[in-house]
């Protein structure tokens, strides 16, 4: 995995950007590239991360305006090649938005703007971004959001729920989530959008490492 | 070419819950006001269009609204339209 390269998007307020960067190359020696939102040439990433922030200050709904930057115009075909994409809370926003991922995230159930760490429930392993050696099924991550309430309809959430598109459920649903939903995959299984942090899971000195084996996922093909 | 303002009006749809509403709705009855059954909060976005005749306009707001100023799976939108 010498050669392999992971964009990381860079919006207008995005903020997780370094921490995601930090969790690849420091942790686990994953060369990374920092892709601005302007660009359209995503030739020499193979996998991309949307990271989390407040995308262009969350003006009119979180993510609705970075969907229309020329990157994720352009992320159409990087996706449709199989290469696969993680949107993490913003980035999740994101992926809801542009409609490569199903449902809207809205604001959370309490008002609050939760920042807490979480037990999630591995439910799906399509795209394999939860399958860690041990086989442990519940995983603890940080949550920041206030907008992480993921909402759906009746037929899309029976959909997520028939073809195995839930990859994380909270344990203790923090912000009113339809079936506690914290994470879904697409159908083909490599785009990825969760509330949770990965990124800040990835060292035991800042509190865990249940991040690390998504994050190491990138590079699975 | 004829110049309109349109009054958009982006609603949370009825399934989806208000938080911001409901907190709204509280503090009105904290006020003192009586009577409220419901209160929920939305969008007005104000645009200033020009365009050959009210059906062009209409065609650009109607793709302004469903691809931008609503998210159609938690939101539904409608609109006024007055030539100026």
């Amino acid at each position: 995995m010498d050669n392999f390269s992971v964009g990381v998007v860079i919006f207008p307020g995005s903020n997780c950007d370094r921490d995601v960067s930090w969790a690849l190359e420091g942790c686990l020696d994953i060369r990374t590239k920092y892709l601005w939102h302007e660009s359209s040439d995503l030739s020499d990433v193979d996998a991309i991360v949307l990271p989390g922030g407040f995308s262009y200050g969350d003006y009119l709904r979180c993510g609705a305006i970075a969907r229309f930057s020329p990157l994720i115009n352009a992320l159409d075909e990087f996706v449709k090649s199989g290469k696969r994409v993680l949107g993490i809370c913003n980035g999740f926003q994101i992926l809801t938005e542009a409609g490569f991922l199903p449902g809207a995230l809205v604001a959370n159930k309490n008002l609050n703007f939760i920042c807490d760490d979480v037990e999630l429930d591995i439910v799906s392993s399509k795209g394999g971004w939860f399958n860690n050696g041990d086989e442990k099924q519940t995983i603890k991550l940080p949550i920041a959001h206030g907008e992480g309430r993921y909402h759906c309809d009746s037929d899309t959430l029976k959909k997520l729920v028939d073809n195995e598109l839930i990859a994380l459920r909270y344990k203790n649903n923090p912000n009113g989530s339809s079936f506690d939903i914290a994470g879904i995959t697409n159908e083909k299984g490599n785009v990825l959008g969760l509330m949770p942090h990965p990124e800040r899971a990835c060292d035991e000195t800042i509190g865990g490492t249940d991040g690390l084996f998504t994050l190491k996922s990138l590079i699975l093909k | 070419m004829d110049q309109f303002a349109v009054k958009v009006f982006v609603r949370l749809r009825p399934s989806v819950l208000d938080p911001a509403g409901e907190a709204t709705k509280s503090a009105s009855i904290k006020l003192g006001a009586e009577g409220i059954k419901s209160l929920r909060i939305g969008k007005m976005i104000e645009v200033k269009i020009e365009g050959n005749g009210e059906n062009e306009v209409r065609e650009k707001i109607d793709l302004l609204c469903d691809r931008l100023f609503a998210n159609t799976v938690i939101e539904d939108y409608e609109y006024s339209l007055e030539k100026l």
